[in-house]
């Protein structure tokens, strides 16, 4: 069967035609580079997106302190993830990269501050 | 009256890369004025990845990205940064004069870089019939309150357009727990990336609605509803095909224009990256709109140079 999908790896948003049988991925048309296959791939077997938010800062210079997963979480874990980042709050200063939450979820992925707080 | 080299108004990413140019193309007498508390401009609010994927080769939150460009300006003793710093007169004789907490400057440079970004469009822009409650927030205001303030502005969400900002908004409210009611885009597709329509939009199953147009809005203090109805060719409503949509809040994402009010003072024409004036020059949002953050880099990079250069031939003392 062919999946239509758009890469969202960069800006371009290469159209994907991806051929797919018992839920793997057979190949991938339509792409300008590589990293479509990957994502077609990871598309079809279990989606995943980095995760961006902000959560909270005590006694900091910066009220809301901007965090990511370090790596792409399973999308169906998406909500989960922001009932737990809402609950942080964060009381020591950071730089830009400290991890904040390891191997957050248990989903081995790691949630880091993308700003210095101090 | 104080004198100085190059004055750059703008501490954004387009004012920061101009200020490193200029360094790195001989000036030795940079100062750098930013009116908020920090550089990094709008960057500072993008939480959501998607730069530098061009000029890095990385795939970057915003303040990722101007914590880049933060740690190199730090680290050049040639650029003053001077944050707090609105500034709010230029003359055509290159004369500025910045308000600081608690004193109003006036300085006369030899060469000046306007880096001052953009705003947003708003709903006076648009014409939307109705009355005027609370509850109406450009796509970054309401941004800015989540993301700086931490201030959650409504529950059920309308976005109007689908510019970048607005997508990407329309999925931040759903992550925090808000219910995004309907896009309504009058053009018959979105202005946005189409990467953005898949991660912010389809991901989230939000509902959005091409060739459409909000007609009124209702709500006495604060927005009750919108209509909303189908439009031809020429945006004109189609008979018989309103609706309405029950909600709290409606983000206006319709656009951005160059914020040029200090450029306009000095009467002078913008010409690319210099204007008509010799020796004020422009870069970034106010010089143009970008989508991404990494033209803006690149042309700033530019402009840095043609400063330096204008300094070198007229200024040679200024040179290091
Ligand atoms: C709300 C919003 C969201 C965006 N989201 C994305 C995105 O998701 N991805 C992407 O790639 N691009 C995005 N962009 C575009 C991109 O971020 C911009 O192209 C880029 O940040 C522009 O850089 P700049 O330095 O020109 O402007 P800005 O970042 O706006 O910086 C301008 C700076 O000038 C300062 N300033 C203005 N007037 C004065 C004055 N009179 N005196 C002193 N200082 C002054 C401001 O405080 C600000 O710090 C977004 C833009 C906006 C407006």
């Amino acid at each position: 069967m062919i999946k239509k999908m758009t890469c969202i790896e960069c800006p371009k948003g290469c159209r994907l035609m991806v051929d797919v049988r018992d839920g793997k991925v057979l190949k991938v048309t339509g792409n300008e580079c590589p990293k479509a296959e990957l994502y077609a791939i990871s598309e079809i077997e279990d989606p995943a997106r980095i995760l961006t938010s902000s959560v909270l800062g005590q006694g900091l210079i910066l009220k809301m302190i901007p965090v990511r997963t370090d790596k792409p979480i399973s999308k169906a874990r998406i909500f989960d993830a922001m009932k737990e980042v809402k609950k942080i709050r964060v009381t020591v200063p950071l730089k830009f990269g400290d991890i904040i939450v390891k191997n957050f979820l248990s989903l081995g992925v790691n949630l880091i501050a993308t700003r210095k707080a101090e | 009256m104080i004198k100085r080299g190059l004055v750059i108004v703008g501490g954004g990413p387009a004012g920061m890369a101009a200020a490193i140019s200029a360094y790195e193309n001989g000036v030795k007498d940079i100062l750098l004025l930013e009116r908020d508390q920090y550089l990094g401009g709008i960057l500072n609010q993008c939480v959501h990845t998607g730069f530098g994927i061009n000029y890095f080769k990385e795939i970057l939150t915003g303040p990722e990205y101007a914590e880049r460009f933060i740690e190199k300006v730090k680290n050049i003793p040639e650029i003053e940064v001077s944050l707090k710093s609105i500034v709010v007169s230029l003359l055509p004789d290159k004369t500025i004069t910045f308000l600081k907490p608690g004193r109003l400057e006036t300085i006369k440079a030899k060469a000046i870089i306007m880096a001052t970004g953009c705003r947003e469009k708003t709903r006076e822009m648009v014409h939307i019939q109705g009355t005027r409650p609370s509850g109406i927030f450009s796509a970054g205001l309401a941004q800015k309150l989540i993301n700086i303030e931490g201030l959650l502005p409504g529950k059920e969400i309308v976005v109007v357009g689908s510019g970048d900002i607005g997508l990407i908004m329309a999925r931040r409210f759903t992550l925090e727990g808000a219910e995004v009611k309907a896009i309504i885009e009058i053009q018959k597709k979105t202005r946005g990336l189409l990467r953005n329509m898949v991660q912010c939009v389809e991901d989230f199953n939000i509902p959005v609605y091409f060739n459409h147009k909000i007609s009124r809005i209702y709500g006495k203090d604060r927005v009750e509803k919108v209509s909303a109805c189908k439009v031809d060719d020429n945006f004109n409503e189609i008979q018989g095909s309103l609706f309405e949509i029950k909600c709290d809040t409606i983000l206006m994402s319709v656009g951005l224009i160059p914020e040029n009010e200090l450029i306009e003072m000095t009467g002078a024409r913008i010409d690319g990256n210099k204007t008509s004036v010799p020796g004020i020059f422009m870069c970034g949002n106010c010089l143009k709109i970008y989508d991404l953050v990494d033209g803006v880099t690149e042309d700033s990079f530019l402009t840095g140079k043609l400063a330096a250069d204008y300094i070198r031939v007229r200024h040679p003392s200024l040179q290091r």
